[in-house]
């Protein structure tokens, strides 16, 4: 376990997403069968414990620590767990600390009785390290600073090129910890894994942004056109093993949007966009996002926010593999599908065969409605590539909305970031009550300038900061002297969350407006107008 | 017996011994001083007289120039007694930096040690600390909560040498404070093998130089600031904690930010810092070495200067002993060294 709470600890405070791999690699690389296995489990989710409550462990640390020394250092540290991983008394035991395939499985075995005397002895044998993870491990509170995916590259570099981490993805959601037929596949010592009939996640195939440079040597005439939604990107998984309903980065949401999963009474792996559908009418991503952020929904937001899945491709029908074929057979498939299947809840993506550039461009602008992102662009003849092939299917996202803003707040960035300013909330303008004029911050941007203008941002932060607030610094921005970015943005909503009235959906720098002053930036009205 | 409380008290500039004539680590220019350890909060430039450790001395003047260290200035040997005035007085190792010395004052049959900072684990920088039987101690609580226990520093040292494995094209920054623990930090990393060149912060220059010049050998040792990006790729690279999240830091290949410090125990304050690899090795009595201090000098009584004297006054009381606060003022943060004063680097290349 000494590793596994190692790598914990260093996955936490690591942001960089090439340390992180290289981190997670060694773990797989060195530690032993079983405790890599049960370790990869716990990264990613699998072992869902909540084998303790936090009232076990404040017991624990009541029956060996000095009640007023224990108040007074969880007041200072502010988290339970790390109070009592770090002053829990050390005792001279002649134990080794437990290995994380022995303390799962004696945690799986341990009836609730005898848990504080186990997990005592753990804690005797452990250093602080060790302790914390046992501690988070036991009460479900394992937060790890790594995605799932990243786990599945670091994975499939240990088997030095001959499994991609897309091969793995397909095998993953039929296996189960510790995972010993996976490892042996990716070192060379066993076969493939056979999925069978289990759900699992096939890699969905990705778009590529269409620039004005592609645009001019694009054979429209091979391509066929579909509306862009902007909802979420799923993949529906129904086969004799079970139905699972996944996110393009493979996380299972089927316990989210259960009346979805519900009615995939059918055979086959569709790739489509789930929407907050009512009357027809595709609801701004922002009330979808009502339903995302819960694991699993009351009856009463199922019926404010209800879902349904606009149905983009067929990747298996009945066990056949779909993937080879070209797009127009797949698509011909999906319509039969469709057609015999008549699935409540899920409804076909709309073409708009043999496009011209004219016709495309002028759809492509008129789409005003904040659901529609823009178009994609399908080759005919295109097979269903996992990853982001180029020049398959393309992405062309209508141009941005965008305001002239004034910076108000900035914070430095993480990683490669860190010593720069680059977290920057922007202000419009609008009157007082009392009839003056005031800036009100409206957004947050992190991204869409060069780095050149990152210097000249930094350094300019740096000369004219007001105040300070932990981490954040205010800049000066009066009408007469301050920083004026054009911000580009997809859509603007109205929001009571926002002191502003009003969200944007991803803001980004357009570009920097040093030939403004502030006094010459937007209006908030200006937004609020804009909303349709 | 007069109580030591009698003449040994709280006043604006410090710590005052009234029949000595003298102050111990004044935070104001005094006309008699006695200095612990040269850490910036601790001597202070401007004293009329000063009476410290011979290293002690030389670390501060290399700090504040020629001079500044006190117009006149005595060292006596480790454990030689002087009379001052109506006391009688020594210094005694504290294990803190190169110098740091407890000062033990006598005066009418009772004895008073005041230990300035220290630490009990071993320093291959300095002296240990001594513990001297007493009245009552004059003791600092900088690490006084039960949940600062630091671990081995050669365990550190071998997580951060692993890491430089790991990313063997990425500079590891590594922060901390200029006096005292780059040095024990130089040391722990050559005890643990590592032979090659360590490079250096220009304001962790001159201390490094006065340790070897006083017998502490610290290696092959470069200005950071005059090498090359691709030559500190997979370098350890030490610098004041101010520098490394900072723009000075912009000159490393992909640094891995790592800071060596008590305060790094708890992961919050590593998280909110920014540091990626954090190192925790302190200067500072963890608590452990607080409470069983307090046992060995076995003091009725113990003074607490500067930290978290709630908790230590609390664990006095359940060894049997009266604990107070002595609510000195001045006395900062020096493990992370804020708020003192960092010299500044000269500029030296592109």
């Amino acid at each position: 376990m000494i590793a596994f709470a190692a790598l914990l600890e260093r996955l936490a405070l690591t942001p960089g997403r090439l340390a992180k791999i290289a981190l997670l690699r060694r773990f797989f690389e060195t530690e032993p069968d079983p405790d890599r296995g049960i370790g990869l489990a716990a990264l990613t989710g699998e072992l869902a414990f909540s084998a303790a409550k936090p009232g076990l462990i404040r017991a624990l640390a009541e029956s060996r620590t000095d009640p007023v020394l224990f108040a007074w250092s969880y007041d200072y540290v502010g988290d339970l767990a790390e109070t009592v991983a770090l002053m829990w008394p050390e005792r001279r035991v002649n134990l080794p600390p437990p290995l994380l395939a022995d303390v799962v499985a004696a945690l799986a075995a341990t009836p609730k009785a005898d848990l504080p005397d186990l997990v005592a002895t753990w804690l005797d044998a452990s250093p602080v390290p060790v302790r914390l993870a046992i501690l988070k491990l036991i009460t479900g509170a394992l937060r790890v600073g790594a995605s799932v995916r990243l786990a599945k590259i670091a994975l499939a570099e240990l088997s030095g090129g001959s499994v991609a981490a897309d091969d793995i993805e397909e095998v993953w959601h039929g296996l189960s910890p510790p995972y010993e037929a996976l490892f042996a596949w990716l070192e060379g010592r066993g076969p493939r894994p056979d999925p069978a009939d289990a759900p699992v996640f096939r890699p969905p195939m990705l778009a590529h942004p269409l620039e004005a440079a592609d645009l001019a040597s694009l054979d429209f005439g091979r391509f066929v056109a579909e509306w862009k939604w902007d909802g979420i990107r799923v993949q529906l998984v129904s086969t004799p093993g079970g139905r699972r309903l996944y996110s393009r980065g493979a996380e299972d949401i089927s316990a989210a949007f259960p009346e979805i999963v519900e009615r995939m009474s059918f055979d086959a792996v569709l790739d489509g966009e789930l929407l907050v559908l009512r009357d027809g009418v595709v609801a701004p991503f922002a009330e979808l996002q009502q339903r995302l952020n819960r694991k699993s929904p009351t009856a009463r937001m199922m019926a404010e926010y209800p879902v349904q899945v606009r149905l983009y491709d067929i990747l298996f029908e009945r066990g056949e593999d779909l993937r080879v074929l070209p797009f127009s057979e797949r698509r011909a498939r999906l319509e039969r599908f469709h057609d015999r299947e008549t699935p409540s809840g899920l409804d076909l993506s709309e073409l708009i065969d043999s496009p011209d550039l004219a016709t495309l461009s002028l759809l492509r602008d008129g789409a005003r409605a904040a659901s529609i992102e823009g178009l994609m662009l399908k080759r005919r003849d295109s097979p269903y590539v996992p990853g982001r092939p180029k020049g398959l299917w393309w992405k062309w996202k209508r141009d941005p909305l965008s305001v002239d803003a004034v910076l108000m707040y900035a914070q430095r960035g993480h990683g490669r970031r860190s010593s720069y300013y680059s977290d920057y909330t922007f202000g419009l303008w609008r009157e007082t009550e009392a009839g003056g004029e005031e800036l009100v911050p409206v957004g947050k941007a992190y991204s869409g300038f060069t780095d050149a203008e990152l210097v000249v941002l930094d350094r300019w932060i740096r000369n004219h900061t007001t105040k300070r607030f932990g981490p954040v610094r205010e800049v000066e921005h009066d009408p007469q002297v301050g920083i004026v970015l054009e911000i580009a943005f997809d859509a603007a909503q109205r929001s009571t969350r926002h002191k502003s009235g009003v969200a944007m959906r991803f803001p980004r720098v357009g570009r920097l407006r040093l030939d403004k002053k502030p006094q010459d930036a937007d209006r908030l009205e200006t937004l609020l107008r804009g909303i349709v | 017996m007069p109580h030591p409380e009698t003449w040994l008290q709280v006043r604006p500039e410090g710590l005052w011994c009234e029949p000595g004539g003298f102050f111990v680590d004044p935070v104001e220019p005094v006309q008699r001083a006695v200095i612990t350890h040269a850490h910036a909060d601790h001597a202070r430039p401007g004293h009329g007289a000063v009476l410290a450790s011979a290293e002690t001395l030389a670390i501060m003047e290399v700090r504040m120039g020629e001079g500044r260290a006190g117009r006149a200035r005595q060292a006596p040997n480790w454990g030689e007694v002087l009379t001052l005035g109506d006391v009688k007085l020594w210094l005694q190792p504290a294990g803190h930096v190169l110098g740091s010395a407890q000062v033990a004052i006598e005066h009418r049959g009772s004895r008073v040690v005041v230990s300035g900072d220290y630490k009990r684990v071993a320093d291959p920088t300095c002296l240990p600390f001594e513990p001297i039987p007493c009245d009552v101690f004059v003791t600092e609580a900088t690490f006084g909560l039960p949940v600062f226990r630091h671990p081995d520093p050669a365990a550190e040292i071998r997580t951060l040498l692993d890491s430089v494995a790991l990313f063997p094209t990425r500079t590891h920054v590594v922060g901390c404070y200029a006096l005292g623990k780059c040095q024990r930090l130089i040391r722990l990393i050559r005890e643990a093998g590592w032979d090659g060149p360590l490079y250096l912060h220009g304001a962790l220059l001159p201390v490094c130089r006065a340790y070897e010049a006083m017998g502490v050998p610290l290696g092959d040792l470069r200005p950071a600031t005059a090498s090359a990006k691709a030559e500190l790729a997979g370098a350890i690279v030490l610098a004041p904690p101010s520098a490394i999240a900072d723009r000075w830091a912009r000159r490393l290949a992909d640094p891995v930010v790592c800071l060596a410090s008590g305060w790094m125990r708890v992961r919050q304050r590593a998280k909110a810092k920014g540091i990626e690899l954090p190192l925790v090795i302190s200067d500072h009595a963890d608590w452990d070495e607080l409470c069983a201090t307090m046992t060995d000098v076995d003091a009725p009584e113990i003074w607490v200067t500067h930290g978290r004297e709630e908790a230590l006054i609390h664990a006095a009381a359940a060894q049997g002993r009266i604990g107070r606060p002595l609510r000195l003022i001045g006395y900062g943060d020096e493990e992370e060294g804020e708020g003192a004063p960092l010299v500044p680097e000269p500029v030296t290349g592109p």
